[in-house]
């Protein structure tokens, strides 16, 4: 039953938004977020919005997954923009009821705020949705790989996230084996209020941390029996290369970028 | 023939252990044998294969892996390279979410060129004969398979010695023949070097060389024709004998004289036949 979980949300495929450099891919979110923030008129939004659209619909991703992607923020969602509808000082009010006060500015606000949380989130999800995990994590190495001169630990720390993505499916399937086993004597995993169900949690995670750890150390010791001695002087099989397209792409974010602050000079 | 491993009067002792794990032990390997070690458990065993790549370093004694000393902090990296090890549970030896990747792991640690780790990779892939699961996820693929790509993995250091420290213990019958079979053509066709650990008697049995530990110690060493007929003292060690042996002396114990240094149930076949119609 835990095997039907879907770990990162990758959709496979040969698209032209899948095959770029997966660095590419995070600096143009990240100047997507930067455009985002920088929009503030209706024009603006709807340029980075179609922005989104012509990514995803070149991507192959139908708008769908990226709208089911928002589903567990709603509540977020809804609720910071109830605060700014009812909470945004000023004079322009639309009720005004002993307490309650609604002003246009907090309509504006609020809807602007929606849009951004949405637009933001879809944004990201879309990144995930065309980039495996694991190129993700390449691309983050390659990416932040300056910040080695700094002493900061850039390729233990992206072997760390590469591991811990390799081991969450054996986690899940020594879950699954240990929760069979306790209920062959009797436990009672699923029924009972939120204390009793969280109590017959605990002799699930027991055993599960004790393997963890010895996972661990023996992952460690085959890593040093393969010559792993650190960072420092290691070469890479797949050297990650950028491509013509990558240079459109990023052609793309620029124009993004100038047309939104265009827009903003021009408060259209 | 020189050696590729020295063992000379190997001591070791665990923190706080009452008796000492290895205590005085001797061995040399020869290059391109296969060498099984045999033992009940708490015989060392398993010690005496993490000494050979310097996972663990003796108490007194030395392991020499041609002159490089695995007491030798410098000496580490070359010894590793040149004696690769294999372990029992294949989940917690697989680093990388691809096949291909994960075979890559140890050369990229060694930094080689790219292109030439490619060149490795695909090549310890054919050998094992997981060229076609390259870019499979690694959870995804049998017990057997996996097994198979942690050897790659290994292969593709390009060692001389393979030491597998019991690597069919958690293996399915169909998995551990695929894994012997690998292992027996690594050593056969390519004249690698293995050393391995194990309790079946008939994974032994396949060795060129039979090295039976107890408490610590060396108490039998020759071929497996000579070791495997002395039931009594292999018993008396907490061991069996293959089953094709064991037939053969029960059958010569209801009367028939059938040759004792029987191994494989071909030769069993072929021992009974021989007797039945001669």
């Amino acid at each position: 039953m835990l095997k039907d979980i879907t770990l990162g949300q990758y959709f496979p495929g040969d698209t032209v938004v899948h095959r770029l450099d997966p660095r590419t891919k995070l600096l143009l979110t990240i100047v997507y977020i930067a455009a985002l923030f920088t929009a503030n008129t209706v024009l603006g939004y709807v340029v980075v919005f179609a922005a989104l659209a012509a990514s995803a619909a070149l991507g192959h991703i139908p708008p769908k997954a990226l709208v089911k992607g928002l589903r567990p923020l709603l509540f977020i969602m809804v609720f910071t923009a109830i605060l700014n509808l009812f909470f945004t000082p000023g004079e322009d009010y639309i009720i005004h009821w002993r307490a309650i006060r609604m002003t246009w500015t907090g309509l504006k606000n609020a809807a602007a705020m929606l849009v951004r949380v949405m637009l933001l989130v879809s944004g990201t999800f879309l990144l995930t949705y065309t980039t495996s995990p694991l190129a993700i994590t390449d691309g983050l190495e390659a990416l932040l790989s300056p910040l080695k001169k700094l002493k900061v630990p850039v390729y233990e720390l992206s072997l760390m996230m590469s591991i811990a993505l390799r081991f969450i499916p054996t986690l899940i399937e020594e879950t699954d084996r240990i929760m069979s086993a306790q209920k062959a004597r009797g436990a009672d995993l699923e029924t009972g209020g939120l204390v009793q169900r969280a109590k017959a949690l605990l002799p699930l995670l027991i055993p599960l941390f004790v393997s963890s750890f010895r996972r661990a150390d023996e992952l460690a010791t085959a890593m040093e029996c393969r010559c792993y001695n650190g960072g420092e002087g290691r070469t890479r099989m797949k050297v990650l290369k950028m491509a013509g397209r990558d240079a459109w792409a990023f052609v793309c974010g620029a124009l993004l970028m100038a047309g939104i602050i265009v827009l903003r000079r021009l408060r259209l | 023939m020189e050696p590729v491993i020295r063992i000379r009067d190997l001591r070791f002792s665990y923190p706080e252990a009452a008796r000492p794990a290895l205590d005085g032990v001797s061995l040399d390997i020869l290059p391109g044998s296969f060498v099984a070690v045999l033992g009940a458990n708490g015989s060392g065993k398993s010690t005496l294969a993490k000494h050979l790549n310097a996972i663990l370093r003796p108490s007194e004694g030395s392991v020499l892996v041609h002159d490089l000393d695995t007491r030798k902090p410098e000496d580490l990296i070359p010894i590793r390279r040149r004696v690769g090890m294999v372990f029992q549970n294949p989940d917690n030896q697989i680093v990388a979410n691809v096949v291909e990747d994960d075979v890559a792991f140890a050369p990229e640690n060694l930094g080689v060129d790219p292109a030439e780790i490619r060149a490795r990779v695909d090549g310890a892939l054919r050998h094992v004969g997981m060229y076609d699961f390259r870019l499979h996820a690694p959870h995804l693929l049998s017990g057997g398979q996996k097994q198979r790509v942690a050897i790659a993995g290994v292969l593709a250091m390009q060692p001389e010695v393979l030491v597998l420290d019991e690597p069919t213990a958690m293996l399915d019958p169909r998995g551990r023949r695929e894994v012997l079979d690998t292992v027996e053509a690594l050593c056969r066709s390519d004249g690698m070097t293995v050393v391995l650990i194990t309790h079946h008697m008939d994974e032994a049995a396949r060795a060129d060389r039979v090295v039976v530990m107890d408490r610590g110690r060396v108490v039998m060493d020759d071929t497996p024709r000579k070791i495997f007929p002395q039931a009594e003292r292999l018993r008396a060690l907490a061991l069996d004998v293959p089953e094709a042996t064991e037939l053969v002396r029960e059958l010569n114990a209801a009367g028939l004289t059938l040759p004792e240094d029987v191994l494989t149930p071909a030769e069993c076949a072929a021992a009974i036949g021989g007797a039945l119609c001669p």
